[in-house]
């Protein structure tokens, strides 16, 4: 897919969200889509690090929860302009995953995905016990929604179509750089590493890169998701949210930009569904924990039977390979 | 009480909980070490063994007998999970079965709470009793139950694994898989084998701990989670070390949260892990915690 | 032969691998402009020096020195980065990518473009990706691979794959180049059209030192000769004295009967 494809099909996504936000009346829907592309914006972040620096992270959580923190924080209790703070919130995050990164990625293997794991169980205590500035285990309330002069982002709607802008932009801009000198980079090193070193790129610094950048993308996910709630408390950025997020690329197809888009639409879409399914065969009592059960079998089949993702259905690899303008 | 007796009183409360962590962490060890699974699920083998437990007492069942049939089910779970779930995996990437391990934690997880609730369980001790003072500390009778167990079961496998042909083949193929398979030993055998002794070992944990910190359907991801660091600070591959890993964890934790901040006991366990992955990377740990770079 | 100051000055090089040594105190020089050949048999040690040099191996005693100062340890990418390219012994593309994607990689440290740069597409990234790209393709003619360009290089048969691995390493416009068994795996005719390509650098003015065991192909490409056995240096000099030389001669004999 050429640059001027990719942006034209971004585009038409765009315009049929655009439409969307019009035509929707339902909040339900609409809120349900907004998680769609918030979490679709962190599942990018963590698909190019499990993609191009071959390494999972356990604790993206916690990076969502630093963006949403320092962004609620800032403009909460210390009356911040929203952008700046959001700006903010992303330095927050990036700064995050350079410090968890720096000593870790010389060497491969587990060592990140537990490191990252020990990182966001971390973060989720130190939101529950530091009250003073977190509100601790209740929250922290009077977050502003965003807003550009009069302009306030405080419906549903509008939000939606915000979250959804600021996703497609990414995928654009995340396509930009995997078909860049960059993103060539990243590929060479996940082809093969010493092959990559040999060609003069540091591998470290490239793998960093791109753990900082999925913490800066996930933070502001985070960032997004505290303006849109107004309100946020430590419960959603548990060890259960990063699980999530990995499920999401791996579900979508690991290195797929769409993929991460598509998992993260399959885990909300199936959890939302089997919600509205499950209350009609099982009786109506108890039909939450059958949801766990299911959704937690659904993941198992699908792994077994579909372990290439989401994307492989298509049976097209990724990344780019005709590239040529 | 004396600072010296608080101290003896850490010392102790760590040793119990560190044996639990021991035994999940064991399970964790075996599975990996011979099939290159980290098994997100050994958590849920725990809670099955300690809300097994909770059940059979409660109906009046002999703490023997229900000891037996709650370790022996959960086991034959875990090689069940391994034949329907992990077996068919083989040469997947390894995202792909720790996902499915994800995937099976979450669906037994939930599947304890439509069976169970989400009431903690309460159940007697195994022998009933005031607590003892032993050295300035005041131990129930339960956590003697604890430790006495671990050790058999450390003594046992110890037996099994350097004594017995059969234990001599597992740690045959968690060295070399093809070596083994040369050798004439069945390594799927194995593999569904390693399986159900982690179940057994999630379990035993499970049901010797209940009596002391109840049973629940999510008491076992943060259990698991625990082994799991157990097992790392061992070296992930070794079945003493984390035993040891085991012991070390839950004496920390227990001392930082008697000396330091109770809120923040849970976390220890996490900086620990951060603290080795860090260390190995700077290579001033004489063990290897994990994984292999390209060579 | 001119005496120049050497490119590549090896000193006393040693690695041990467990007590095993598999490199045991190598010296050797490689002059500007020459095409010099490692020979030996299997085991000698020709590719651990080669490991050695590019930094992926740490010596155990030793040391490299490239224009006169020492080369960095265990950083390739640094080692690179001072004008040492390198091809495996065992091909090492990236599968996935293009041909022309894999010499790109080679150009990777002729280009400025970061991460914002690139992301957004910028005109001066756009521009240096052109220029790259012409630089690739002008590798690729050099080669005879241009029909290849928009394969995914996993597609090609091993006797191009290895050819566009000495392209990627060309790209970078080495001082000296390091081909590590180029002759493996190729036919006859290959191997010429490959002796002829490598003469081709050189004569553009890359320094190549390789290392190789068949010794037909090894002494007709090379201006000197050092044989490798058992980690130490068994003999030195042009072909023709090497390929008289008794000691030479005594170890390779049953080599070269196989």
């Amino acid at each position: 897919m050429s640059a001027r494809e990719r942006w034209t099909l971004l585009l038409a996504v765009m315009l049929f969200v655009s439409g969307a936000a019009w035509g929707v009346r339902s909040t339900y829907v609409l809120s349900a889509l907004t998680f769609v592309a918030l979490n679709a914006i962190a599942a990018l972040g963590l698909s190019l690090v499990m993609g191009f620096a071959g390494q999972v992270s356990l604790g993206q959580a916690a990076f969502y929860a630093i963006g949403a923190y320092a962004s609620g924080i800032l403009t909460a209790t210390h009356g911040w302009n929203c952008w700046a703070a959001l700006a903010m919130a992303v330095v927050a995050g990036a700064a995050a995953a350079l410090l968890i990164g720096l000593p870790i990625f010389r060497l491969s293997g587990l060592l990140l995905a537990m490191a990252s794991l020990g990182f966001g169980i971390i973060v989720y205590y130190v939101l529950v016990n530091w009250s003073g500035v977190t509100g601790g285990p209740s929250g922290l309330t009077g977050i502003p929604p965003l807003a550009i002069g009069g302009f306030r982002f405080d419906t549903d709607a509008r939000v939606f179509l915000l979250a959804w802008t600021v996703l497609l932009f990414l995928l654009g801009l995340a396509g930009n750089l995997v078909d860049s000198r960059v993103g060539r980079a990243l590929r060479a090193i996940h082809g093969s590493e010493s092959a990559a070193q040999a060609a003069g790129i540091d591998a470290t610094r490239y793998k960093l890169g791109v753990f900082a950048l999925a913490g800066g993308m996930t933070a502001l996910a985070g960032g997004l998701y505290a303006h849109y709630l107004t309100f946020i408390n430590p419960s959603p950025f548990g060890f259960g949210y990063s699980v999530e997020l990995v499920v999401m690329v791996v579900l979508g197809g690991v290195a797929s930009l769409w993929g991460a888009v598509l998992g993260a639409a399959a885990v909300v879409l199936l959890v939302e569904a089997l919600r509205a399914a499950l209350p009609l065969v099982a009786s109506s009592r108890g039909a939450a924990e059958y949801e766990i059960v299911v959704f937690g079998l659904a993941l198992m089949a699908f792994m077994i039977f579909l372990p290439g993702g989401l994307v492989s259905l298509r049976g097209e690899r990724w990344p780019p390979a005709r590239a040529e303008r | 009480m004396t600072f010296a007796e608080q101290l003896a009183q850490y010392l102790a409360t760590g040793l119990v909980v560190g044996g639990a962590y021991a035994l999940i962490g064991l399970g964790f060890v075996i599975v990996y070490g011979v099939t290159r699974v980290i098994n997100f699920a050994q958590g849920e083998f725990v809670m099955l063994g300690a809300l097994g437990m909770a059940t059979l007492l409660g109906r009046g069942v002999g703490v023997v007998p229900a000891f037996v049939v709650t370790v022996a089910g959960v086991a034959l779970l875990a090689a069940l999970l391994e034949w329907v779930a992990i077996h068919p995996l083989r040469g997947a990437p390894p995202l792909a079965v720790l996902i499915v391990t994800i995937g099976a934690s979450i669906a037994i997880r939930g599947g304890a709470l439509v069976v169970w609730g989400t009431d903690p369980l309460a159940l007697p001790p195994f022998t009933a009793g005031p607590p003892l003072a032993l050295l300035g500390a005041v131990v129930v009778r339960q956590a003697l139950w604890v430790l006495a167990v671990a050790v058999l079961v450390f003594a046992g496998l110890w037996f099994f694994f350097t004594r017995t042909y059969a234990g001599t083949a597992v740690r045959a193929c968690a060295l070399n898989a093809r070596g083994a398979r040369l050798m004439g030993i069945r390594v799927e055998r194995t593999h569904r084998f390693a399986w159900a002794l982690s179940g057994a070992l999630g379990a035993t944990a499970g049901a010797v701990i209940a009596p002391i910190t109840y049973a629940t359907y999510d008491m076992g991801l943060m259990l698991g989670l625990k082994g799991f660091v157990a097992a790392v600070l061992g070296g992930l591959v070794s079945p003493p070390g984390a035993i040891a890993g085991g012991f070390l964890l839950g004496v920390l934790e227990s001392f930082s949260a008697g000396l330091l901040s109770s809120g923040y006991k849970d976390a220890v366990a996490f900086l620990i892990l951060i603290v080795i992955c860090i260390v190995q990377v700077a290579g001033w740990l004489p063990w290897r915690v994990a994984g292999e770079g390209e060579a | 032969m001119v005496r120049m100051s050497p490119l590549l000055e090896v000193l006393g090089l040693g690695k041990d691998f467990g007590g095993l040594a598999a490199v045991r105190g190598v010296d050797f020089a490689v002059a500007p402009g020459q095409i010099k050949a490692l020979i030996g048999p299997n085991g000698a040690g020709k590719t651990t020096i080669f490991n050695l040099i590019a930094g992926a191996l740490a010596p155990t005693r030793g040391r490299v020195l490239f224009e006169g100062t020492p080369l960095p340890v265990l950083r390739p990418h640094a080692v690179a980065a001072r004008g040492i390219a390198r091809t495996f012994q065992l091909v090492r593309l990236f599968g996935e990518m293009t041909v022309l994607e894999n010499v790109l990689v080679g150009c990777h440290r002729h280009g400025r473009a970061g991460w914002g740069a690139c992301a957004l597409r910028t005109r001066a990234a756009r521009d240096e990706d052109a220029r790259l790209r012409l630089r690739a393709r002008a590798v690729l003619a050099l080669l005879d691979l241009e029909g290849r360009a928009e394969m995914p290089a996993a597609a090609l048969p091993y006797g191009e794959q290895r050819l566009v691995e000495v392209g990627r390493a060309l790209a970078m416009e080495p001082k000296l180049l390091l081909l590590d068994e180029p002759g493996a795996g190729l036919d006859r005719g290959e191997q010429a059209h490959l002796a002829a390509i490598v003469r081709q650098i050189r004569d553009g003015g890359t320094t190549i030192l390789l290392v190789d065991h068949h010794m037909d192909f090894v002494l007709d490409l090379s201006d000197e000769v050092l044989v490798l056995s058992y980690g130490e240096k068994l003999a030195e000099g042009r072909p023709a004295e090497v390929r008289s030389d008794p000691a030479v001669v005594a170890a390779y004999l049953g080599e070269e009967a196989a």
